[in-house]
């Protein structure tokens, strides 16, 4: 059964397939879908894929991804496709690209970093060490952190 | 850019000139050859936190090269007024020509580096880095061995907060090293470090037992157990005085084996090691002038002579 006859088609708005599976509810945390918006968001875990075995896939009603968005995403969903629909037909599909730098996406957890002094006029920037696993450094202390712990210090 | 922030600012071929330089400034940092090379030039010591070697040998490195020198100090200044670091440093920027920098905060060195036009050497910052430190020891450990490849050096006390250690320990491996890392449970490496060193293809043993590591030693590296940096009282008495280093210990140690101590010490080297061959800790301190001397020459773009006379 494929997940279109799961979930019903939407109007307008972003579908983000091949999520690897089981992340689909970090994707949420991360695009601030939980706590900033009121979009229906419709949400298959699990299903089978030809691509990665197993996957989870997000539709999200109303709501165009934004490149900074889309940035995130790519954080735990590098190889996402991800399809803007409007009209019931897909407008357009949009690249995730994880950058080498992450400026501003989540903040660095080591008590004594510079970061932590919140007077100080300066960006949250995390560097890529890895993707596979993922695997962030702070640009200034290098204490790193891997995807939990991003998901728990997103901004 | 010329700031020197951690060793990745610097390749192998960079440190290796600048350890050359520094050895040919050896009896300037003496005082027995004058060599203004730094004439006009300010050096801004920008230390947010105690030092004595590191902030007296920039000190006596600018000016054993005619230059001179702005002490800031956070005690009486704006930033017991609540000054940012950002805002600090906009002004060092106007007057000075390079700064070095220590500050309690990991981090703060980047920070600095970032926000200002002139070079900033990195002079330690928390438990992160600690660059010129490195740069001396890899001076001192040249000096000894005549050589920084492939040697077998034994890193010993507080890995987890000692700055030192971990610029040494990346700097070390870029040369072939096998490093024995020595410390309590507590205290042992930061996992990023030791997985970064193993990476480079570093041969890395971690254990809690100097003795046995102490006979294939090329260098044995003390570093006190940092009573600052712990939480709490009680933390710090279990762990404290665990590694001692005395002079009935060198019979077990290869010949030529070199001591060192990035200072300041408490008990880890018992003064009876002072007299013996083996000790290099305050020989080590002075190596600060004429290291400190070609870092600055190398931000500041100035070639130090082939022949210094």
């Amino acid at each position: 059964m494929s997940e279109m006859r799961r979930v019903t088609a939407i109007c307008n708005g972003t579908v983000i397939d091949h999520i690897p599976a089981g992340h689909a509810l970090q994707v949420i945390r991360m695009l601030r879908i939980d706590t900033n918006r009121s979009n229906p968001v419709s949400l298959v875990m699990n299903v089978p894929s030809d691509k990665l075995g197993r996957k989870d896939v997000l539709k999200i009603e109303d709501l165009e991804l934004s490149q900074e968005e889309l940035d995130r995403l790519a954080l735990i969903s590098p190889h996402a496709s991800v399809a803007i629909i409007r009209n019931y037909g897909v407008a357009e599909k949009r690249v995730v690209e994880l950058a080498d730098e992450l400026v501003n996406v989540a903040s660095c957890t080591f008590s004594n970093c510079i970061t932590q002094n919140s007077r100080e006029p300066l960006p949250q920037k995390l560097r890529v060490v890895s993707r596979e696993p993922m695997e962030v450094r702070c640009y200034y202390c290098g204490r790193g952190q891997d995807l939990d712990e991003i998901v728990e210090n997103i901004l | 850019m010329s700031d020197v922030v951690t060793m990745d600012d610097l390749t192998n071929k960079e440190i290796v000139s600048i350890l050359d330089d520094a050895e040919r400034l050896v009896p300037v940092a003496k005082g027995d050859v004058p060599l203004p090379l730094l004439e006009g030039k300010v050096l801004a010591n920008m230390f947010f936190e105690n030092s004595t070697r590191t902030r007296m040998s920039f000190e006596a490195a600018m000016k054993r090269l005619g230059g001179s020198v702005l002490n800031f100090t956070s005690v009486g200044t704006s930033v017991a007024k609540g000054e940012t670091l950002f805002d600090t440093m906009q002004m060092v920027d106007g007057y000075a020509d390079v700064a070095a920098i220590r500050h309690p905060q990991q981090g703060a060195a980047q920070y600095s580096a970032d926000a200002v036009g002139i070079p900033i050497l990195n002079a330690g910052d928390g438990a992160g880095n600690h660059p010129t430190q490195t740069m001396l020891d890899l001076f001192t450990i040249r000096e000894a061995h005549g050589t920084l490849e492939g040697l077998n050096v034994v890193l010993v006390g507080d890995l987890r907060y000692g700055r030192t250690v971990h610029s040494l320990s990346h700097a070390l491996v870029r040369f072939g090293a096998t490093l024995t890392l020595v410390s309590p449970e507590s205290l042992r490496m930061p996992e990023e470090i030791v997985s970064d060193l193993r990476e480079h293809g570093a041969d890395v043993t971690e254990t809690v037992n100097l003795d046995a590591a102490l006979p294939d030693a090329d260098v044995i590296y003390m570093t006190r157990i940092q009573k600052e940096r712990f939480p709490d009282d009680d933390e710090y008495s279990k762990v404290a005085g665990i590694y001692m280093l005395d002079s009935s210990d060198m019979a077990s140690a290869k010949n030529g084996m070199i001591v060192m101590h990035p200072l300041p010490r408490v008990s880890e080297l018992h003064p009876s090691l002072d007299s013996t061959e083996n000790a290099r800790y305050f020989q080590q301190a002075f190596n600060g002038v004429p290291t400190r001397m070609a870092l600055l020459c190398r931000c500041l773009g100035v070639k130090v002579p082939k022949k210094v006379k």
